[in-house]
């Protein structure tokens, strides 16, 4: 567009930068790449009972050229490498991958001459999503954590650096984007609970602790 | 095509001569000669479809050679997906080679691994052994899985002929079934439930009553599908007289299935070649008469309804009993419960192999760490899976890890009639074939 | 099975320790022709008082009559096929299943004649696929034919073995069906076929180099990272056989 270049950094840059990520994350189109079983859970995601539509991405676009994520759901085998590759350069920017299933992001269960073991050996990938196959709940945590780094994405190069001038001030928020699961994101209570976590770093064991809470032999109240 | 001329005229004329023949060469040949070739229909291009396309079922790659709309040659490449899993197979023992198997094709996993474990059976020799229970829930959960496939089968088929809200019904139906897999297993997909020797753990309450449930819901959607697509003028235009393919075709290129039927021939291996009990229960084997993908449609459809009557009766039959065999020395060790922190042994059966029976701590370790052991031989068994027949060699030399397996999957022969039903055909009509063949790429290149 | 003194009493004293090695070359899991639990070969018996010692069974042709239909579609075979003397290795009946190893030259003829006689009748071809025997028999790839027949319901295998590297004819003239299946025995096992219309490989990529699923072809896989370990990949673990 040539507006985030021309712009001076500061405010304005700042509210363009917001709306312009907004408008992304609000209408992720996916280049449809379904490869194997989880090509089949990423189309139940699309299906009705769990419905990415509420989250506009319910339209897979078949041609690279009109997609910005590329979802790689299923096992790559070497024959498919270079088409992955292909489909990956045709995309324009901004883009990005979420390799879904533990196929795609460490060869899974085929430890073998025929798989590539991880996507990552092949393209860049922003979000890993593990699971044999990942339930479609799974898959939209991954979407929901994409969204969210695609909402702190700088814009153009000016936005870069005042992503670097941030970074170098330490003017960093604390939780980096797509960290916190989405289950926490979306209670204030407990978003704050996990920012306070990750300053201790421990927010893995935050995470246990919640969850033993929940477990009825646990609780103090149990007979 | 190039119009072969028999007309002589456009060639030099000849003669003989004492000193041989003689060609009297004119330059006027070359404008009849060109002007015989029409240059608006002799004009191929090659179009290359996939493997990353939205109507290829997965990672097929058709090579079409196209004039006009007409395909002339079609080459399907395959291999996109090769995963190894036969000499993946060779490395792990016979229990653990159903997770494997189970991911081939993964549309229908449940019949991967009854493939496999009714080989494993053979070749252990344990067939009648098989509990009537764990008989009953595998022919269950088959048909069950069959009703899935077929549901993926519509959905993907209308989205690609235009019917895209068959995609949302196909796939909303089919979550009832994945939700029963899910009660019983604990996956929606790829469950590894059925183990040599019978399932991996019994039919719980809740997973019952969902089924009966989905018996009663199920009939209802299929007439609304039948409603929208049935009677429907744009299907029928699509359909009939598509991607036709006789009996001898069928029969020469090894394609079965619902194919095969649509052509006329009521070859079904639950019926012609009994495995399971399928021989106790009643059920028709639907047919069509057209061999197009008309009569696929509704050869599928018939299908559906005849899987729910077998669900019905499967369910009728159930009797309490156990769901693997008796023989300690191969039946699977865990008895599997969910308890306060998820699934795993159930505490009396920690119990039993910690304090009470040395026995059962043994076969619980040998079978989970060296497996049970297969006499040597080899066997081939073949089941009707919703795409054909799925057949599993299995040799074994004597030891805990299968020699060789190989699936016979119906994707991968059944492709191959993809250039019968396309050479000549419109471009769309290919899209129609190839979808009514219903490939699953998993189970093609395994 | 007979019971013989072993001198070493069945402990390997030189061989290597299987185990967790990166740099162990590919280990296929070992017949167990003789070894015992936890990879011992012989018997693991170190009192030096006889041990069992378990022989391999020989692969032996069953001895007529065979029981079933199979003596039918034998007599008929012999009956439509002047040479079956010479094309007819072995018959095996075992586990209730018929297998005729064929000699390799003459397997095109044979399966014509089982396509097209009329009390034979094996129209379809199920299955056609290889088995790698490397070790246990000097002509390793052995290729397997799945015939059913439609008209009497009945299956039989057809079993035909060649060294690596030798060919032989293939069927895709009796039935088309083979065609993608020979490929695939041929991009997996190296087999090739005389006759086919096109033998490329099918599965693995077309430059590929190797066969796959020969036995002395490695897994190929890569040593698994976790937090603390790191696990080899699964031909070069620990087998217990």
């Amino acid at each position: 567009m040539g507006i985030e270049e021309k712009l001076p950094s500061g405010i304005l840059l700042t509210s363009v930068e917001k709306l312009s990520n907004w408008a992304r994350k609000s209408s992720f189109w996916g280049a449809t790449f379904g490869l194997a079983c989880c090509a089949i859970e990423m189309m139940a995601a699309g299906a009705p009972h769990y419905d990415l539509g509420r989250w506009g991405m319910e339209v897979f676009r078949a041609s690279p050229r009109q997609a910005d994520l590329m979802i790689v759901a299923g096992r790559v085998s070497q024959k498919m490498a270079p088409v992955v590759r292909q489909i990956y350069d045709q995309m324009p920017e901004p883009r990005s991958v979420i390799s879904m299933g533990v196929c795609a992001s460490s060869g899974g269960m085929f430890n073998n001459y025929a798989i590539v073991q991880g996507v990552d050996h092949i393209i860049p990938v922003d979000i890993y999503l593990p699971g044999c196959p990942p339930r479609p709940e799974m898959l939209i945590d991954a979407i929901l954590k994409m969204r969210e780094k695609v909402m702190a994405a700088p814009l153009g190069p000016t936005g870069r650096k005042m992503l670097e001038a941030r970074k170098a001030e330490g003017k960093v928020p604390i939780v980096a984007p797509g960290a916190m699961p989405s289950s926490y994101r979306a209670d204030k209570v407990r978003s704050a609970e996990w920012t306070q976590a990750v300053k201790e770093g421990r927010e893995e064991q935050l995470r246990i602790e919640n969850w033993m809470k929940l477990q009825p032999h646990m609780r103090e109240d149990h007979k | 095509m190039t119009s072969s001329t028999t007309d002589d005229s456009v060639y030099a004329t000849e003669r003989e001569t004492t000193e041989g023949r003689v060609f009297n060469v004119t330059g006027g040949d070359w404008d009849t000669v060109t002007g015989s070739i029409d240059p608006l229909s002799n004009e191929k291009i090659v179009v290359n479809m996939g493997p990353q396309h939205p109507s290829t079922h997965g990672v097929l790659r058709l090579v079409l050679e196209l004039e006009g709309e007409t395909v002339t040659e079609a080459r399907p490449v395959v291999g996109y997906l090769h995963t190894g899993i036969e000499k993946s197979l060779e490395y792990r023992n016979w229990v653990q080679g159903v997770t494997f198997v189970t991911r081939a094709d993964y549309l229908a996993p449940m019949f991967n691994e009854a493939g496999y474990c009714l080989a494993v059976e053979k070749l252990l020799g344990i067939t009648d052994e098989i509990t009537e229970r764990a008989n009953t829930i595998r022919v269950l959960f088959m048909e069950l899985n069959r009703i899935s496939s077929h549901l993926v089968w519509l959905g993907t088929t209308g989205l690609e002929l235009g019917a895209i809200s068959m995609m949302l019904y196909g796939f909303r139906e089919r979550e009832h079934i994945l939700q029963i897999f899910e009660e019983t297993s604990g996956l929606r997909m790829n469950a590894a439930y059925i183990r040599p020797g019978g399932v991996a753990q019994d039919l719980p309450p809740s997973a019952e009553k969902k089924i009966r449930d989905f018996l009663v819901y199920m009939p209802k959607k299929l007439k609304e599908y039948e409603a929208m697509l049935s009677g429907q003028a744009i299907w029928h235009e699509r359909t009939k007289g598509v991607a036709v393919l006789d009996v001898t075709g069928c029969l020469a290129l090894g394609v079965t299935g619902p194919v095969l039927r649509s052509a006329g021939l009521a070859w079904d291996l639950r019926k012609t070649m009994p495995y399971c009990g399928y021989e106790t229960y009643e059920f028709d084997v639907p047919t069509a008469t057209t061999a197009d993908v008309w009569g696929r449609y509704l050869v599928r459809i018939a299908e559906i309804k005849e899987s729910l009557k077998i669900v019905e009766q499967a369910m009728d039959r159930l009797k309490p009993g156990p769901v693997m065999i008796a023989d300690k020395k191969i039946a699977w060790p865990a008895q599997l419960a969910v308890g306060l922190d998820g699934m795993g042994n159930s505490l009396e059966h920690v119990a039993k192999i910690m304090g009470q029976s040395m026995e059962s701590l043994i076969h619980h370790f040998k079978l989970v760490t060296e497996g049970f052991r297969v006499p040597p031989g080899q066997v081939y068994v073949g089941i009707e899976h919703p795409r054909g027949e799925l057949g599993v060699h299995a040799v074994s030399d004597g030891g805990t890890h299968p020699y060789r397996v190989h699936m016979r999957d119906p994707s991968f022969v059944n492709l191959q009639a993809i250039p019968a039903m396309a050479e000549g055909a419109l471009l769309a009509d290919v899209i129609a074939g190839g979808a009514s063949l219903d490939p699953v790429m998993g189970g093609c290149d395994r | 099975m007979s019971v013989e003194p072993n001198p070493n009493g069945g402990v390997p004293v030189e061989a290597d320790p299987v185990g967790a090695d990166f740099d162990a070359p590919a280990q296929t899991p070992a017949s167990p022709q003789q070894k015992g639990m936890f990879g011992i070969s012989g018997t693991g018996d170190v009192s030096g008082f006889g041990g069992l010692v378990r022989r391999r069974p020989e692969l032996v042709g069953s001895p007529k009559p065979y029981g079933g239909y199979f003596d039918e579609v034998t007599d008929a075979l012999e009956e439509a096929y002047p040479g079956f003397a010479d094309a007819i290795e072995k018959v095996v009946v075992d586990r209730g299943e018929l297998t005729l190893h064929i000699v390799p030259e003459k397997i095109a003829e044979v399966a014509q004649i089982m396509r097209d006689d009329e009390a034979l009748r094996f129209e379809l071809l199920s299955s056609l696929s290889g088995v790698d025997y490397l070790g246990s028999d000097p002509r390793r790839l052995h290729i397997c034919y799945e015939l059913v027949s439609m008209t009497y319901r009945r299956r039989i295998r057809l079993e035909a073995a060649i060294p690596a590297g030798a060919s032989l004819p293939s069927v895709t003239t009796v039935y088309p069906t083979a065609d993608w299946q020979e490929r695939e025995t041929y991009d997996m096992f190296g087999v090739i076929f005389t006759g086919h219309p096109n033998l490329t490989r099918v599965l693995m990529p077309d430059d590929w180099e190797g066969f796959p699923q020969r036995k002395d072809y490695p897994l190929g896989g890569v040593p698994v990272e976790y937090k603390g370990a790191e696990i080899p990949p699964p031909d070069q673990r620990r087998v217990y056989q």
